[in-house]
């Protein structure tokens, strides 16, 4: 892509500050996109990425926010954005600009069709006819690849899937062929498979019609397969701004640096092969689940998991990874009785995990333990940190006499790497990663031998990502842990498993060593799973 | 599965009409006890002074109340169901036929009061919802505050002082039927219908706020506010088209506040309704009068809510589709 | 209308005494603590002042007895309907009895019934709705179909029928008003129970081999309590409202306890003479319901954010 300068800028941004009551959000961020280009903006949570990008647009309307700098469109006219008038623009918006966001879910009106939610812009904008506009919704589902457009016309969002929805989303935003398409996340929400094809669909369109992307991501990797220019934003400042390649291979500043070490890329090498002779301690066979799913029009069942077999060797990681919906967030909660199984059987070295019950069951408890995902609802708010930690103690009786449960809980918290006086603290008094921390204390109160990790780092950023895996690791081999390792991030299953599990609609994909099967993946489905990762080098080094 | 059920609205409906008779048969449960649950015998006490061996007997047989008591309850499940709700203690009258006297004047009212009360509320709690935090909104949260709190009988009897006692504009009690004399049913019907309006609107104004407040929160309104749509239509198609369904629903819920506060506003202002005809009865200890009326409000209240359940799955394509 | 981005940092200010987190992003905003939910409530004027009021109608209902100027029943027939003066604020009634007197002794009979009843609603109703929320299953189905039962009687309709069954009195308007509005609670707990049970927080707890007992206890009701409370509030408000009419038909308290929907009853003769009679008694009961109403609108807004008991009183499956 060779961007077209002479026409010069078609946004261009200069000290934009963002304040929402006293308090300066974005602190004078500037940056300018031409035509055919895309910029990327990245930044971990809380950086202001996007509310940079709706301040620059005229879209941010949070209450009490003031918006200085400028912000000036060249498209049919030359609009000053920052302070225009709401009449201005929305003449801008959804014609000039066009808009992405993250959550295709909830994105789409549920009662209107997609026909109609296509021709709004065209009418308002273009004043096109029904029928003109119709035609040309017709002309936008087919090229951003709706199967059967003509009938989908007339459907509705709950007849697609989360990837087709945001097709649907990007053939709204380029309706009125805007200038410049702002993309928020626009893939965050979606399986990795379906996020290659819809930034495949994206770059395909840029190159048909010239238009400007601007594409807000937390993701370097993503950001590298669509970016010609990157904004690196870090508590609503630009740190770094220049050309991906540079970005990449040259970076100036240390947080950039950080970010790029801290990411997870395919091809980092995994813990050491375990021993052949590692007796297994984890064995399921035959695991089948089956859900009753209740909906307003009737019930139906779910076969989330369809006869899965595995086995995870003691003081060894076994991945499981998968999309959504692949049923392996179901066999953690099977493992430690959230849900039952229809059929099948686990065994703990010689004990029935299904069949345990009463003080068989107490004790299977404590060998088995397990972090979940969100950092910031497995911590009861009202609960402090040593209340959490000490509730497993609390529990079975354990440590209890001469503040022998406070010793523990100082222990726990000495070997998750947080200072002994969090003890007292509430859970919103600690950031996400610290959170986390907690609850791997928590799960290693009661000394399990395995701890299921269900998507243990995805919630983090991934500077606070790669800090906890080496914390998970260090423990592993401190502690001779078994890990039972949920992902759908294949580059972190890659870094930390020494089995592999790929799972897709609840049955067995592909279960080999991880050192061989990210070698040569058999199932065809691995292949399209490795394939659909972002490379490490963004996409423009060739 | 039946072939009537492939339809997915259908299906949907089958499973409401379902849980309606499921909800009426308890309902029915309910009403049957109240002769059962009196303490002493209901006969002997409706009869009162009037008591004699014979006309003791002849009240209990005529009540079926001398039979066993899961036959009782079949067979009054099965007489209500044709319409047959049993005869008056006080009047020996068929109740049926006194509830159906009053329905006319009770219905009108609660119409009047639900039409008043949206009028009130639809424009007051969606304006609130789209201005939210401003002093609009706070002036509206506060005026819905003081008619939430307003003792409606109380109202009422404000209401007369006022416009009847002190004015003189309109009467302060009786009831003319409409088909009689439209002019003199409103006059008469503008007093009460104000009462159970107000109060209902109040309580709808909150509703109907929090219901727009959660459309206006979703993400979908940020997409046609992206697309540079005119307020308007924002407003309209989005909007307020999303906040439909939840509206529905409160509007059928509210109809069994406004069918309670009904019993009360007849009473201020001498309605000959249902209200009033529940509160002579129970004055009376006329059982099956109580019985009959209550069974009819709550199944009025039930058949309300499943005529939304079509209009919701009219309005959803989720369900229309799915 | 609003567009803020999820990845805003809080934009209230930092609390003092909160360390900025070591490693990683601003905490985002989170349900107060208890303390802080009191801190809150204390910024809102309407709130405080709805709690000034309720302190003044404890008070009076505490103390009545010493603060009433004239006894209840004091009958003072040459005085009859005389409009309020300095020796009668509020007026006589067409006995002469001092309205005033009559208004403050009543506080005591109508918070005593709005407290009873809404004291047996929230037991019955919290525990089944727990229950309910909880256990899930073919028990949960049974009791939300009883409960869907109930909400399909208008409030006072339901309350009639009772009174009609027991015969009137102070207790049987307390136990009909309690039965009344033990549904609400009932949906509010399980709608809260059952946000709060899907939690991580409560499913790690469960995982340990908690007893549920224990779960329940330390997690889930903590963690419901902010719709609860706020749903009392309101309850006591119609609570209020229910004794009022009660009374006012003559089927809650009798005579010769004075109550504000008896007197009430008793102006209905006199609507042109003497408007003193019923003015105060209303303004009366219109006053502390609205306290009720406003305190529980102001905690909502704090212990309630999720607007449970806003979307539970007009939910229906």
């Amino acid at each position: 892509m060779s961007p077209e300068t002479a026409d010069g800028p078609v946004i261009e941004v200069t000290d934009l500050r963002v304040a929402i009551g006293r308090r300066e959000i974005v602190h004078g961020v500037s940056f300018a996109l031409h035509r055919g280009q895309t910029l990327g903006l990245v930044g971990e949570s809380g950086s202001g990425k996007s509310m940079t990008v709706l301040a620059a647009t005229g879209l941010l309307d949070a209450p009490a926010s003031r918006v200085t700098g400028s912000s000036v469109l060249r498209g049919a006219g030359t609009t000053q954005l920052v302070g225009a008038s709401p009449r201005t623009l929305r003449a801008v918006h959804g014609n000039e600009i066009g808009f992405v966001f993250q959550d295709p879910s909830t994105s789409l009106n549920p009662l209107l069709t997609l026909g109609r939610q296509i021709t709004e812009p065209l009418e308002v904008h273009r004043h096109l006819t029904r029928r003109a506009a119709r035609s040309r919704a017709l002309e936008l589902l087919t090229a951003v690849g709706i199967p059967d457009p003509e009938t989908r016309l007339d459907g509705y969002p709950h007849q697609l899937s989360g990837g087709q929805r945001q097709r649907v989303m990007i053939a709204v935003a380029l309706a009125c062929d805007p200038l410049m398409l702002v993309a928020d996340e626009p893939t965050t929400a979606l399986d990795v498979t379906t996020q290659a094809q819809i930034i495949e669909l994206v770059r395909d369109l840029q190159e048909r019609t010239g238009t400007a992307v601007v594409w807000i991501s937390h993701d370097l990797g993503v950001i590298g397969q669509v970016a010609d220019d990157v904004v690196v934003l870090r508590e609503g400042a630009a740190v770094e701004q220049a050309p991906i390649l540079d970005v990449v291979d040259r970076p100036r500043h240390p947080y950039t640096r950080e970010l790029l070490a801290a990411r997870p890329v395919l091809g980092h090498p995994g813990p050491a092969p375990a021993d052949a002779d590692t007796p297994v301690l984890l064995r399921a066979e035959e695991l089948d689940v089956h859900f009753p799913v209740t909906t307003p029009t009737g019930r139906s069942t779910v076969h989330a998991v369809d006869h899965v077999s595995f086995a995870v060797r003691r003081g060894c990681t076994l991945g499981i990874v998968g999309e959504s919906g692949s049923g392996k967030s179901t066999i953690a909660n099977v493992l430690t009785g959230l849900v039952r199984a229809s059929s099948g059987s686990v065994h703990l070295e010689d004990t029935d995990v299904l069949a345990a019950r009463g003080s068989a069951l107490r004790a299977l408890r404590r060998r088995i333990a397990m972090v979940f995902q969100d950092p910031f609802s497995s911590l009861d708010p009202r609960v402090r940190v040593d209340g959490a930690i000490g509730e497993p103690l609390r529990v079975h009786r354990l440590a209890a006499r001469h503040g022998g449960r406070d010793a523990r809980v100082r222990e726990l918290l000495d070997l998750v790497g947080l200072p002994e006086a969090f003890a007292s603290r509430y859970p919103h008094e600690l950031s996400g990663g610290q959170r986390q921390r907690v609850s791997i204390a928590r799960a290693l109160a009661l000394d399990p031998e395995v701890v299921i990790l269900d998507e243990s780092t995805a919630s983090l950023d991934v500077s606070i990502q790669a800090k906890v895996l080496d914390l998970l690791a260090d423990l592993q081999r401190e502690l001779g842990l078994t890990y039972l390792f949920i992902a759908h991030d294949l580059a972190v299953v890659q870094q930390m498993s020494h089995d592999v599990l790929v799972m897709q609609h609840g049955r067995t994909v592909e279960q080999r060593p991880a050192a061989a099967l990210f070698e040569a993946p058999e199932a065809d489905y691995t292949r399209r799973l490795l394939a659909a990762i972002p490379p490490a080098r963004p996409r423009v080094a060739g | 599965m039946p072939a009537f059920l492939a339809h997915p609205v259908a299906r949907f409906l089958a499973r409401r009409v379902v849980y309606s008779a499921i909800v009426l048969l308890g309902v029915m449960v309910v009403t049957f006890s109240i002769v059962h649950l009196v303490p002493g015998d209901p006969v002997r006490i409706a009869l009162g002074t009037r008591y004699t061996e014979e006309a003791y007997t002849a009240l209990r047989a005529a009540s079926g109340l001398d039979r066993p008591l899961p036959a009782q309850f079949v067979s009054y499940v099965g007489s209500a169901l044709t319409g047959d709700l049993g005869v008056s203690f006080r009047t020996g009258q068929p109740v049926a036929v006194s509830l159906a006297d009053r329905l006319p004047a009770t219905a009108s009212l609660a119409v009047v009061g639900l039409v008043i009360a949206l009028v009130i509320a639809l424009p007051l709690g969606i304006w609130a919802a789209l201005h939210e935090g401003r002093v609009s909104d706070a002036v509206i949260r506060v005026g819905s505050q003081l008619g939430v709190s307003v003792p409606d009988f109380w109202l009422g009897i404000l209401l007369i002082t006022l416009f009847a006692a002190t004015l003189g504009w309109l009467p302060s009690s009786g009831y003319t039927p409409f088909l009689e004399d439209p002019g003199g049913w409103l006059s008469h019907v503008l007093l009460p219908g104000l009462t159970v309006g107000l109060v209902a609107g109040a309580i709808m104004t909150r509703y109907i706020r929090a219901a727009v407040l959660e459309v206006v929160s979703m993400s979908y309104v940020r997409t046609a506010r992206s697309k540079g749509l005119p307020p308007r239509i924002v407003t309209l198609r989005h909007i307020l088209r999303n906040a439909l369904v939840p509206v529905l629903t409160i509007a059928g819920i509210q109809l069994a506040t406004i069918l309670g506060g009904v019993i009360v506003v007849e009473v201020v202002f001498a309605w000959p309704g249902l209200g009033r005809l529940v509160y002579d009865a129970v004055a009376a200890r006329d059982y099956p009068l109580i019985q009959g009326a209550v069974l009819l409000i709550a199944a009025m209240f039930l058949l309300v809510n499943l005529v939304v359940d079509v209009l919701y799955a009219a309005i959803d394509p989720r369900i229309r589709l799915s | 209308m609003t567009l803020v981005d999820p990845s805003l940092p809080d934009p209230l200010p930092h609390e003092p005494g909160v360390a900025e987190p070591a490693d990683g992003a601003p905490v985002p905003p989170e349900p107060a603590g208890r303390l802080s939910a009191v801190r809150l409530l204390a910024t809102n004027p309407v709130t405080v002042a709805a709690a000034v009021v309720l302190v003044v109608v404890v008070v009076l209902a505490v103390l009545g007895r010493w603060i009433a100027p004239y006894g209840e029943n004091e009958v003072d027939v040459v005085n009859a309907l005389q409009p309020p003066s300095g020796a009668h604020w509020f007026g006589t009634d067409e006995l002469g009895r001092d309205v005033l007197s009559r208004v403050v002794l009543a506080t005591g009979v109508s918070l005593q019934v709005a407290l009873v009843s809404v004291t047996f609603a929230f037991v019955v109703g919290v525990t089944v709705g727990i229950v309910s929320g909880f256990t899930r299953g073919w028990l949960d189905t049974v009791l939300m179909r009883l409960v869907d039962v109930m909400f399909a009687f208008p409030v006072l309709l339901l309350a009639l029928a009772i009174v009609a069954v027991l015969g009137p009195g102070l207790l049987t308007t307390m136990l009909a008003i309690g039965v009344v509005y033990t549904p609400i609670f009932a949906r509010v707990a399980r709608a809260s129970t059952l946000s709060v049970a899907v939690e991580p927080y409560v499913q790690a707890s469960r995982t340990m081999g908690t007893p549920s007992w224990f779960t329940l206890g330390r997690h889930v009701l903590p963690n419901i309590s902010g719709p609860l409370i706020v749903q009392t509030s309101l309850s006591l408000a119609f609570a209020i409202l229910s004794e009022a009419a009660l009374s006012f038909l003559g089927l809650g308290v009798q005579p010769p306890s004075p109550s504000w929907g008896r007197m009430l009853s008793e102006a209905q003769g006199f609507l042109g003479q003497a408007w003193w009679m019923s003015v105060f008694p209303g303004l009366a009961i219109f006053v502390t319901a609205l306290a009720f109403n406003l305190l529980g609108d102001g905690m909502r807004d704090v212990l309630d954010p999720k607007q449970r008991t806003v979307i539970e009183a007009r939910r229906k499956r």
